[in-house]
């Protein structure tokens, strides 16, 4: 069985939620950290191993507060892996006056092929 | 002792809210994010553009924490720089200056004109065939985006200078506004 991944939000990284069994998939908070491929190197490996005993459904959800350009790139990472993998779809939350969090979902879907859901919060 | 009471008309007049002078690190990035942040907050800034202020204050920050020089170490500390945040009737002015490689002058210039000559699609579309290029993050960490993300999310041209400082370094200076009325 994969190990559920549970990390607490803090002021420069957001709160993670990687849980196979009870099905939940979630970055939200911000997203600064100093050195973004460190942070995001255990989420990447974890997908990694999620990838062929997937859920039949994967739905991720980002609720990203602030994130920073290195972390986008981190970001598009894990778009990239969840296109691998079968059923997956994307919930991207953005503040209802934050357009520019709206924007930063909608570039991300039109770089990967996934389907994407947006909502306000 | 008079230049305390100078350096405080100066911050006065030029309308600043918050300077710092010194090393830059992750924590002094957050303890700076975090003064302006309360800042903003004490006198009800709009979210949308404390949002705006935050973001670009971040790339600023991190751009300084990543890419400055260190000067005479031992006089000034490691990558010593400035940073401050001037607030004015209509926007806010995020600036910082620090200390880069002669070297360096000549393909920042270029970067910075060519990102002040592109319109918003233009800076849209240089944004995304950055980030989908392979390659994961530049051995300092960055992604290549800073500049860009801050232009953008200003939607007005960067301000720059490049003063000589000697043989070796130059002063790199580097200005960004803030509307503070959200509608465009």
């Amino acid at each position: 069985m994969l190990e559920a991944i549970y990390l607490d939000g803090t002021e420069d990284t957001p709160k993670i939620v990687l849980d196979k069994a009870n099905n939940a998939f979630e970055i939200s908070g911000r997203s600064l950290p100093e050195d973004a491929a460190e942070f995001y190197e255990p989420i990447l490996n974890w997908l990694e191993k999620y990838e062929g005993q997937e859920n039949p459904k994967t739905n991720f959800m980002f609720k990203l507060e602030y994130f920073n350009t290195a972390s986008s790139k981190l970001i598009l990472d894990i778009l990239s892996k969840l296109e691998t993998i079968e059923g997956a779809s994307v919930t991207w939350f953005y503040h209802e006056d934050d357009e520019d969090m709206e924007e930063a979902g909608e570039e991300f879907s039109e770089l990967v092929d996934i389907p994407f859901d947006f909502k306000t919060y | 002792m008079k230049y305390i009471y100078d350096l405080h008309k100066t911050m006065l007049n030029q309308n600043l809210i918050l300077v710092y002078e010194g090393e830059f690190t992750q924590e002094i990035t957050k303890s700076v994010l975090a003064m302006a942040e309360r800042n903003m907050d004490s006198f009800g800034e709009e979210a949308a553009v404390k949002r705006k202020v935050f973001n670009i204050m971040v790339e600023c920050l991190q751009n300084v924490s990543k890419h400055a020089f260190s000067y005479e170490t031992d006089t000034y500390g490691k990558n010593s720089a400035i940073f401050m945040i001037g607030k004015h009737q209509d926007e806010y002015v995020i600036t910082s200056g620090n200390a880069i490689l002669n070297e360096e002058v000549d393909g920042l210039f270029a970067k910075l004109q060519s990102i002040n000559q592109l319109d918003k699609e233009g800076l849209k579309e240089l944004y995304k065939s950055i980030i989908k290029r392979p390659g994961g993050l530049t051995e300092k960490g960055g992604a290549g985006l800073g500049l860009i993300d801050m232009a953008r999310k200003s939607g007005n041209k960067l301000g720059f200078s490049f003063e000589p400082i000697n043989e070796k370094i130059t002063f790199f200076s580097l200005s960004t506004k803030v509307s503070r009325s959200t509608k465009e």
